[in-house]
């Protein structure tokens, strides 16, 4: 079995450097994978509003550019191959939508795997109806499904490996799914080219472990990182990639030349980034215990992963649903001057004012300054400024209520304070507020489906 | 009870000169890790920093509960903060709505430590990582 394999990330997620793909791919041309992530918790919710203005859309449109930033490559011989979650809730479209833009580019012979079979949302509606109060109940407040139901927006469930292995097994350059365990576009392509058996659950765990790892790209080579100002050349921060070995045990680095930092310190903090109980990470696929995970440097910008634990995965699949939940907007204001915090408070305290005397008290608002102590508020002692920012946010399930907050500001720059400046950006914009609804499902509640494009 | 000798004189160090970290939002929760510099600091913080201390420096933030989980192959311990976020990601209207910022607060952390032991807690001068 060839080894290392090497498996890269480029997109840590919708909204990442767009140039990450290509420049990754010609620092490190031996790499075998290029795994990119698109979807955090309610990215699929903003999917549905694009979906519902035009049904060919509904996922990350940002990804064809990609994919056509790297024709060059396939057109010159790689054979690195494509793992993404940019198919949103609409993968097939998405998988359209490259294949046009492969053919355009003279890729002919390259094959798209489209793995579908996320989307539960048929599923808890329908099965909401019936007599188990305990189904899909959130898994953080235990409310029930029942007091969203009218309001749900989308249900997906987070996929395992298995369907994106057998899209690789059926000859897929590049596979464009929707949900899926983040950590699933990392231990796919081990489980497809190691021959691991699925009961193999150390190594799954470990693969896993790499997947999180590389998952949201640059913050393991020096992104966020504690010791962020002391790392060269963030301007050109290298993506990481993982060499994966048979065993399971990985090495996770970035290119040679690259500006960033991968360090025992920055694997550390990657490995713990948005964990819970570190005995009993769940994925699709495994359960991960990191009680006797090590971390090791190996060289410069290199660091050793080893001694990850693995056991049966549970029965169920996780869901992210989202629904709807009313609407917000935030605005803000600079102010300078003596007893600035003061003055911005009080304007703070007139616009809500003025929103209770016209009728539209909103349901919920804040009022920050920024500065003084708002990122989080009542930590530490507010010191002596001469300047703020102020922050102001309204939530309401009505929209005019929002919306009567969003004229409310500016009339603050002739009838507030002096030194009231930089109201530059125009009209807080009132958006739509997803709520998050994480909830568990059945396996067998759930059919991945694979399909195979021909370009 | 103190271990330490009655005549050593006690300092009072910033939790990010013995340890680095970073957080990040679980729905309406937070986990802020704390990963210490040596394994003397991860031995003083297994003691120091108890969840009881990071609830009461955090709890203007509105917490419901911190739990500790100790990683000791890794120097380092989790930290999930329940209920910090004032409604989470989706919901919260504070700038700070993703819990982002907690892990440069939570360094913030002022703890006792004796003379002796501050020198072997802190991170070294050489940067294994360049």
């Amino acid at each position: 079995m060839r080894e290392p394999l090497r498996i890269g990330n480029a997109q840590g997620f919708w909204g990442d450097a767009p140039d990450a793909p290509a420049r990754l791919l010609s620092q490190q041309p031996s790499l075998d994978y290029l795994t990119l992530d698109y979807l955090a918790e309610v990215s699929l919710s903003i999917m549905a509003q694009q979906r519902k203005r035009n049904p060919e859309a509904g996922y990350a449109a940002d990804f064809v550019e990609v994919v056509r930033s790297l024709a060059p490559f396939w057109r010159n011989g790689s054979k690195v191959r494509v793992i993404t979650n940019a198919g949103g809730l609409n993968p097939k479209a998405c998988a359209e939508a490259c294949a046009l833009a492969l053919r355009e580019a003279g890729c002919e012979g390259l094959r798209i795997g489209v793995v579908t079979g996320d989307d539960v949302l048929a599923t808890l509606r329908a099965q909401c109806d019936g007599a188990d109060p305990e189904l899909f109940r959130n898994l953080e407040t235990g409310a029930s499904i029942r007091t969203v139901l009218d309001d749900l927006e989308t249900a997906n469930a987070y996929l395992g490996a298995r369907p994106v292995v057998e899209a690789l097994e059926r000859g897929a350059d590049i596979v464009v799914a929707g949900r899926l365990s983040d950590p699933t576009l990392v231990t796919a392509p081990c489980i497809h080219h190691f021959g691991w058996a699925w009961d193999d659950y150390n190594r799954i765990a470990a693969a896993t472990v790499a997947g999180h790892i590389i998952e949201c790209g640059a913050q393991v080579s020096g992104g966020i990182a504690t010791r962020w100002l002391d790392f060269p050349d963030m301007a050109d921060v290298g993506f990481p990639f993982v060499e994966m070995r048979a065993d399971g045990s990985c090495c996770v680095t970035k290119p040679e030349g690259t500006g960033g930092c991968v360090s025992e310190e920055t694997v550390k903090e990657q490995l713990l980034y948005e964990i819970g109980d570190p005995a009993q990470y769940l994925s699709p696929d495994v359960c991960v215990s990191l009680m006797t995970t090590r971390v090791q440097q190996e060289g410069p910008n290199r660091v050793s992963v080893l001694g990850v634990r693995g056991s049966a995965p549970p029965s169920t699949y996780k869901v992210s649903a989202t629904h709807r939940d009313g609407f917000w907007a935030q605005g803000m204001l600079t102010l300078f001057g003596r007893d600035v915090v003061k003055k911005a408070r009080r304007c703070g305290e007139i616009v809500l004012e003025r929103m209770r005397r016209a009728g539209y008290a909103p349901e919920r608002s804040q009022v920050e300054c920024i500065g003084a102590g708002a990122v989080v508020p009542g930590v530490f002692d507010e010191p002596e400024l001469l300047e703020t920012v102020l922050r102001i946010g309204v939530a309401d399930p009505r929209r005019e209520v929002v919306e009567r907050f969003s004229r409310e500001l500016a009339p603050l720059v002739t009838a507030g304070p002096q030194g009231v400046t930089g109201f530059s950006a125009g009209r807080p914009r009132v958006q739509a507020v997803f709520g998050y609804w994480p909830c568990l499902i059945e396996k067998n509640e759930v059919t991945p489906v694979v399909e195979v494009i021909e370009i | 009870m103190n271990t330490a000798p009655a005549t050593e004189t006690t300092f009072r160090v910033r939790l990010g000169e013995l340890a680095h970290g970073r957080s990040g939002d679980k729905g309406a929760s937070a986990n802020v890790s704390v990963i210490a510099y040596t394994r003397a600091g991860y031995e003083f913080l297994a003691q120091a920093l108890t969840p009881e201390s990071v609830e009461t420096f955090l709890e203007p933030l509105g917490l419901t509960g911190v739990v500790r989980y100790d990683l000791p192959t890794l120097n380092a311990f989790n930290f999930v903060l329940h209920g910090v976020l004032a409604g989470g990601g989706s919901r919260s209207l504070r700038v700070d709505a993703q819990g982002k910022a907690l892990g440069q607060a939570l360094l913030e952390l002022e703890l006792p430590i004796g003379e002796g032991l501050l020198p072997l807690c802190r991170r070294a001068d050489t940067d294994k990582g360049e």
